[in-house]
């Protein structure tokens, strides 16, 4: 539902209050049912024994702050984007640079591997998501087969490929998301409902394919339906901008990083946050989070250059991740669980296994 | 240049950050904060102060955190201006021994009270130019000629207030001298670090907070509504189901390339093998949808159904996928495709949808779009996840598939992550430990005797092992010890009765 024009009679302030007024009724009714907490029943689980996880890889050859990157899904190749404009595509097993491609715009805050593997998609501050495809010839200059896929009013935050190599999702900080026809760059759906910049989203992994979350400025995490546009679930517990959010496996849940140090995790069926992630130690905002292959464990990348691995079911946290040398801009866990990679503004990617 | 630009936006937003304010408080306590006692500085002693070691053994006993934890934290704190070194001001770094710190103020402490504060660093400049007589470092002697020829105008006032500056600090104690000197290094070395050293203020992106635009809550017409802790369930099946699947958390055979540099188990667990290992058949029993999103998984399926002469079913979904995620230009003759070969009446291999489904999907192929197939579409996916898929589990096919598929061996007694062995345990949410997580449930003994079906025990049983959620309101009604009201509107897929 958009942003509508006032009718007569009302004002911003009483529109405000009716707002909050029904907000308030929601939670009241939210709140009678909250029985036992997850982590209760999760006591019945068994403990996690101690976790060992290094760097094994370390990826360097950008020469600005690492913004963002994807996996493929071949399991061992990734994109990387950073602030200079550079977008690498990495081979991280082997630590080779297979592609280079240098955006004319800086903070290339968005990419994505394509699902088929021959093509990549980034955007940033050029207000633009343009996809690369990846040609096996190395002479190839991919600049000249850059197409402009996705149009916004402000700086695209985050991108994903649907099902397929053929649309594109982003979002941007002019406060909507999208729907794009790769091959026609047509807007074919726009989701507008955030009322500050929109800073990530994430696709569902349902049957039907047919919602995604996204997390922004104004605190709210909002679930979409991709074929009519409508916001169909709305949360509001966090404290400060949501940085990212990442659906559970299952996709019955996901979970958020913000600016105020939490991670939370939010139950859609419930309808509600069901856990939140907190440390009295943990002082700085988080930035990035995703989820291990069974939906377990919680790894939270934050911008005091550290990577917190959370205990989804127990809310307990499991271990602390040191090494980068400035702030954690993204983690994503591999296709088939085995590794985990981070990417820094110490210019720097890590694969931690 | 004005006040403003040093505290505006997101950097004043951090600083102000509750959460850590909150830390730098309880530091701050006078009975259970950080020792604070004289510390001394070569020759000078100054009050007041506290030692590297005293934060990080105060870090540690306060958060119940490990030593190279507390280090890291203790030094985010000062890299960040929270507390300042008084020994070795230059380097804004924790000491976890004897070095003294303090508390950073929250203003720039530059000016004499009463003074006009105006050009804070061009006058810190200055000032540290008169009185190590020209002695600046390289680019500080670079920043002090481009802000004299900016504000060339003014320059006669900023050198004035050097001096009046400078001469008010004279006649205070060594201790404060140091104190004060200390103090504004450590804020400036934040607020205008050296070339190439870490900017902490660099805060990204500004981000446009519109906060004046008012959207009403939208529509909520799905509000779910259900007994809240059963839905807790799924969540812990699911991740004892996937745990050996984990690879991170249980380790993967044979080895996990990352750390033994070995691509085997990318090589045995690649999209098309003559022979798919244990692990992978296995969860193809998880879902339906891990079935379909394995490519091997989904042609053993379609071999299973050319047998039941039902592959047409899997062929249809298949075409309505590509529909549905394929270039808008060919939308169109997709379509036609699919009526052509499985919708038309006499089609070649003509699916069988129930009528309505079928003269709403006729109907729409007249103006044919991206989602005219879905209502067919999930129509027949869900008829094959209800029938053919159960029955493929069960058949000769995946039967002799499980049993031939390979577990690699483990390559080397490498340390895995977690040092279980149960790689094969299935799921144990037995009945009894049902039972055990819901004590108040039980009205009477809390044994698992009961067998009717009408039992709150059976009824949990069922939610469990089903995929969805379901219960009749009926034989949840015989459970008195709770109660609870809910207006679900919609499950996932079984249905819910009143």
């Amino acid at each position: 539902m958009a942003c509508q024009g006032l009718q007569s009679g009302e004002t911003l302030a009483s529109l405000k209050k009716e707002s909050d007024s029904l907000k308030k009724k929601l939670e009241e009714e939210r709140g009678k049912l909250n029985d036992i907490e997850l982590h209760q029943v999760a006591e019945k689980v068994e403990m996690l024994g101690a976790l060992s996880i290094k760097t094994k890889r370390l990826l360097k050859g950008h020469g600005n702050k690492v913004l963002c990157m994807d996996w493929c899904k071949d399991k061992r190749r990734l994109v990387s984007s950073s602030q200079d404009g550079k977008v690498i595509v990495w081979d991280a097993f082997t630590l080779n640079k297979e592609h280079g491609v240098t955006l004319p715009c800086t903070w290339v805050m968005a990419c994505a591997y394509a699902p088929s593997g021959c093509a990549v998609a980034c955007g940033g501050l050029d207000n633009k998501c343009s996809v690369f495809p990846l040609s096996l010839d190395k002479n190839e200059n991919l600049s000249a087969k850059k197409k402009a896929v996705a149009m916004h009013t402000n700086y695209v935050s985050g991108c994903t490929f649907t099902n397929s190599d053929m649309q594109l999702l982003t979002s941007s900080g002019d406060g909507t998301c999208a729907l794009w026809d790769v091959e026609s760059g047509q807007l074919l759906q726009s989701f507008h409902g955030h009322t500050a910049d929109v800073l990530s989203l994430d696709l569902a992994p349902s049957e039907t394919g047919n919602t995604f979350v996204s997390g922004g400025s104004d605190k709210k995490a909002n679930v979409w339906d991709m074929r009519s546009g409508q916001n169909i679930q709305s949360f509001e517990s966090h404290e400060s901008d949501i940085n990212c959010v990442k659906y559970y496996p299952s996709g019955d849940a996901f979970a958020s990083a913000s600016d105020d140090s939490t991670c939370r995790f939010y139950d859609l069926r419930a309808d509600r946050e069901v856990a939140v992630y907190q440390k009295d130690s943990v002082i700085f905002g988080a930035s990035t989070v995703d989820f291990s292959l069974s939906g377990r464990l919680l790894f939270a990348g934050y911008n005091d250059y550290t990577i917190n691995v959370w205990d989804v079911l127990k809310g307990t946290r499991v271990s602390v991740l040191f090494g980068h040398e400035n702030r954690v801009s993204r983690v994503r866990v591999s296709p088939d669980g085995t590794a985990l990679c981070s990417a820094s503004w110490d210019n720097t990617l890590r694969i931690w296994a | 240049m004005t006040i403003n630009t040093l505290a505006k936006g997101a950097w004043h937003r951090e600083q102000m950050a509750s959460f850590r304010k909150k830390v730098i408080v309880a530091m701050q306590d006078p009975d259970m904060g950080v020792k604070m006692r004289n510390q001394r500085l070569l020759i000078t002693v100054i009050p007041h102060a506290m030692t590297g070691r005293d934060i990080i053994d105060w870090l540690i006993q306060k958060y119940n955190i490990c030593e190279e934890e507390a280090l890291h934290v203790g030094a985010m704190l000062v890299r960040y201006g929270y507390v300042y070194p008084l020994k070795e001001p230059r380097s804004l770094v924790l000491r976890p021994d004897e070095s003294p710190y303090r508390f950073q103020v929250s203003q720039p402490p530059l000016h004499p009270p009463g003074s006009v504060f105006i050009l804070p660093a061009p006058i810190y400049l200055a000032k540290k130019n008169i009185r190590k007589q020209g002695e600046l470092m390289e680019y500080e002697k670079e920043r002090y000629s481009v802000l004299h020829k900016r504000i060339n105008h003014t320059w006669d006032f900023v050198v004035m207030q050097a001096r009046e500056q400078l001469r008010a600090s004279k006649q205070r104690r060594k201790a404060d001298r140091i104190v004060l000197e200390c103090q504004e290094q450590a804020y400036w070395l934040i607020n205008r670090p050296p070339p190439g050293a870490h900017n902490v203020l660099d805060m990204g992106l500004e981000r446009i907070n519109n906060s004046s635009r008012v959207t009403l809550v939208s529509d909520i017409t799905f509000l779910y509504f259900l007994f809240y802790s059963l839905l807790f369930i799924p969540f812990v099946k699911y991740s004892e189901q996937y745990l050996n699947h984990d690879p991170i958390m249980q380790g993967c055979l044979p080895s996990n390339p990352w750390i033994s540099d070995d691509t085997a188990h990318w090589t045995m667990n690649a999209e098309v093998v003559p022979s798919p290992t244990r692990l992978r058949v296995e969860r193809w029993s998880f879902s339906f949808m891990e079935l379909l999103n394995d490519s091997m998984g989904r042609r053993e399926f379609m071999t299973y159904l050319e047998k039941e002469f039902s592959a047409e079913n899997l062929c249809f979904w298949q075409a309505c996928e590509d529909v549905r995620h394929g270039e808008n230009s060919r939308i169109i003759e997709k379509v036609e495709d699919i009526y052509k070969n499985f919708l038309a009446p006499g089609a070649a291999r003509w699916v069988n949808i129930d009528s309505k489904t079928m003269d709403k999907t006729l109907h729409g192929i007249r103006h044919p779009h991206r989602f005219v197939m879905d209502d067919a579409q999930m129509h027949i996916y869900f008829l094959m996840k209800k029938d053919s898929y159960p029955r493929y589990l069960k058949s000769d096919l995946y039967k002799n598939m499980l049993a031939k598929a390979v577990v690699p061996q483990e390559t080397k007694k490498s340390v895995f992550p977690f040092m279980r062995r149960q790689r094969h345990a299935r799921g144990r949410a037995s009945r009894y430990q049902l039972c055990s997580w819901f004590p108040s449930l039980m009205p009477g003994p809390k044994t698992c005797q009961s067998q009717s079906p009408e039992s709150p025990l059976y009824l949990l049983v069922t939610i469990a092992t089903t995929q969805g959620v379901a219960f009749s309101l009926q034989s949840y009604c015989l459970c008195e010890s709770q109660s609870f009201s809910f207006t679900a509107a919609r499950l996932p897929e079984l249905g819910f009765q009143r």
